[in-house]
């Protein structure tokens, strides 16, 4: 497991976490103390997981240049 | 018109032109006659100077054509010229009167064949195939769920519309358009300008650093996609760090940018596809597992309960543990009154059998036979003390004739002589201590008269003495009244006077000071 906190995981370290909690804990040879932390630790994950994926937004912008073909800014693209 | 100049006869009635009016003459015939042509040759020296306009000579082994091509027309090219490349240029002559010059102003200027363009691109990639830009070891992995995504490519056209349509399929994200020209001469550098600059991009910055590039371009003839055949693009791909997807043309385009990306997407659409996974299917995996994990810790509860429950069941009850216990507790106190009873009854038999033999009779006899007994021990007292005291005095006597001073005079004596024998020991060490400290004195001596001054006198040297003391400079013995020279045997004085010459030098100061 890594130590970083859930809350600052990628949503494929999240997901390759989940995975092994869900493996370890199908396995059933763990204790039932460590059994319970490893429920807590995958239910973090999963919800991690969900609000990553509910991140979902779509927002397309184009890069303004400037005349050196330099980006000078945004400007939003809309109706693609 | 060789003939007129080269006819060498004067005075003929043949026109004069002035330089000019021959040059515009030539102009015109050139210029009508070769209005247009096409001309195969290869690409000699290229130079581009700001102002946008392209010189360049088309050559073949044994001529040289110079051409220009104006700048409007060098941005539609579709290939740029480059060196040693064999290409078709289509214009017209123009001739340079000032400089008495012609030249191909170029209009249109195309590889010769597509041998000629698939050679040159072969070249190119040998030359970086050459540098490992290929090598799979460079590949990066692309993310798994890139936030933001980098788009290089034109901002109208099927090609952003596409690739917009499959991300919002899949996974809507954040994506940042940089608007690039995808053929003609400025396809090339915008499309490498625009790599670099996505790069460039400070992470956390006004415009978000994007984690995946996409290149991408529609189909076309290979002139069109010739842009990301460019190695400007190339190196600009190979260069970034963040991991780039390439997607140019149809599937079986392949371009120079395919080979040093980090993953070849056959279409555009096919990019959006390999740059974010399904949402939905991840959203299902999400709840699987999630309902795994669920059914797993409940399993594992289940499990043990059953497990608990099973023990329980083999579990003997609590009172079976001390049905035994009871059951003699009852037994040994229904016994008690019964065996406290009997005790005190073989108690009571055995006081009165003892309280039976107790009479006065019996102790009146027993101390009538002990007063017997006094009487009979009473009369012997007197003689014994007598006897005693005797004993005594004999033994006291005797203690005292062996009592004689011989022995402890001659302890006396013996200690004596042990006495004179170390004071004997005492005084001969001391005369020994001082014959060595005396021994040790004139070595030291001798030492020190052959380390001191008198022993160089006896070398023949001498001391000089003025009223001061020690003089060792001749200055100072001339500034000296009287002199006193110290030989071995004795001192001379000279009386005043400057008679300083064949005087011996004295000795050195810090000697002289030791005495």
């Amino acid at each position: 497991m890594t130590d970083r906190p859930v809350s600052e995981m990628t949503f494929e370290e999240a997901m390759a976490e989940l995975e092994q909690v869900v493996g370890k804990l199908e396995r059933g040879d763990v204790a039932l103390e460590e059994s319970i932390t490893l429920y807590e630790r995958g239910a973090e994950l999963k919800k991690r997981c969900e609000s990553k994926l509910k991140e979902a937004e779509e927002k397309v912008a184009a890069i303004t240049l400037d005349d050196e073909g330099n980006p000078a800014g945004l400007k939003p693209v809309e109706g693609q | 018109m060789s003939d007129l100049i080269d006819d060498p006869s004067p005075g003929k009635n043949e026109p004069e032109f002035t330089v000019s009016e021959f040059s515009n003459a030539i102009k015109r015939v050139i210029e009508g006659e070769f209005g247009h042509v096409r001309i195969r040759g290869e690409i000699g020296r290229v130079s581009r100077p700001r102002s946008g306009h392209v010189y360049l000579d088309l050559k073949d082994d044994r001529s040289v054509l110079s051409g220009v091509i104006w700048k409007g027309v060098a941005a539609r090219l579709s290939v740029q010229p480059e060196e040693g490349m064999e290409m078709v240029a289509t214009g017209r002559i123009t001739t340079f009167g000032g400089q008495s010059r012609y030249q191909i102003v170029i209009e249109d200027l195309k590889p010769a064949g597509l041998g000629a363009l698939m050679a040159m691109l072969e070249k190119r990639k040998a030359a970086l195939a050459a540098e490992g830009l290929f090598a799979p070891e460079r590949k990066r992995k692309l993310p798994y769920l890139p936030e933001v995504i980098g788009v290089v490519t034109s901002p109208s056209g099927a090609v952003i519309r596409d690739i917009l349509h499959r991300l919002r399929d899949r996974f809507p994200r954040k994506v940042l358009i940089w608007p690039v020209a995808v053929q003609g001469e400025k396809c090339a550098p915008e499309v490498a300008n625009a790599i670099r600059g996505f790069n460039a991009l400070e992470p956390g910055g006004r415009i978000p650093r994007p984690d995946l590039l996409i290149v991408a371009r529609g189909g076309g003839s290979i002139e069109d996609l010739w842009g990301f055949n460019e190695e400007v693009v190339a190196r600009a791909a190979a260069a970034s760090d963040i991991p780039l997807i390439s997607a140019v043309g149809h599937e079986t385009d392949t371009t120079l940018i395919d080979f040093v990306s980090d993953k070849r997407a056959p279409t555009p659409t096919a990019a959006a596809e390999l740059a974010v996974p399904v949402r939905l299917d991840l959203l299902a995996w999400v709840e699987g597992q999630g309902a795994r994990m669920s059914h797993a810790a409940g399993q594992g509860i289940a499990a043990r309960g059953q497990r608990l429950r099973d023990l329980a069941r083999a579990l003997p009850r609590p009172q079976t543990l001390t049905e035994g216990a009871a059951q003699r507790l009852d037994r040994a106190g229904e016994r008690l009154p019964a065996a406290l009873i009997t005790g005190v009854q073989r108690r009571k038999v055995r006081l009165s059998e003892a309280a039976g033999g107790l009479r006065p009779s019996t102790l009146r006899r027993q101390i009538g036979q002990e007063r017997r007994h006094l009487a009979a021990l009473a009369p012997r007292l007197p003689a014994g003390l007598l006897q005693t005291i005797r004993a005594r005095r004999d033994a006291l006597g005797h203690r005292a004739d062996r009592l004689t001073l011989t022995p402890i005079t001659r302890d006396i004596a013996r200690k004596s002589e042990g006495l004179q024998s170390l004071a004997r020991r005492v005084a001969e060490a001391g005369q020994r201590r001082i014959a060595e400290t005396r021994r040790r004195l004139d070595a030291l001596d001798r030492l020190h008269e052959t380390l001191g001054y008198k022993a160089t006198l006896k070398r023949g040297y001498a001391v000089v003495r003025g009223e001061a003391g020690v003089l060792t400079t001749k200055s100072a013995a001339e500034r000296a009244g009287a002199l006193e020279i110290e030989f071995q045997d004795g001192r001379l004085k000279i009386g005043g006077g400057t008679t300083s010459k064949a005087r011996k030098p004295g000795k050195p100061p810090e000697q002289g000071s030791l005495f």
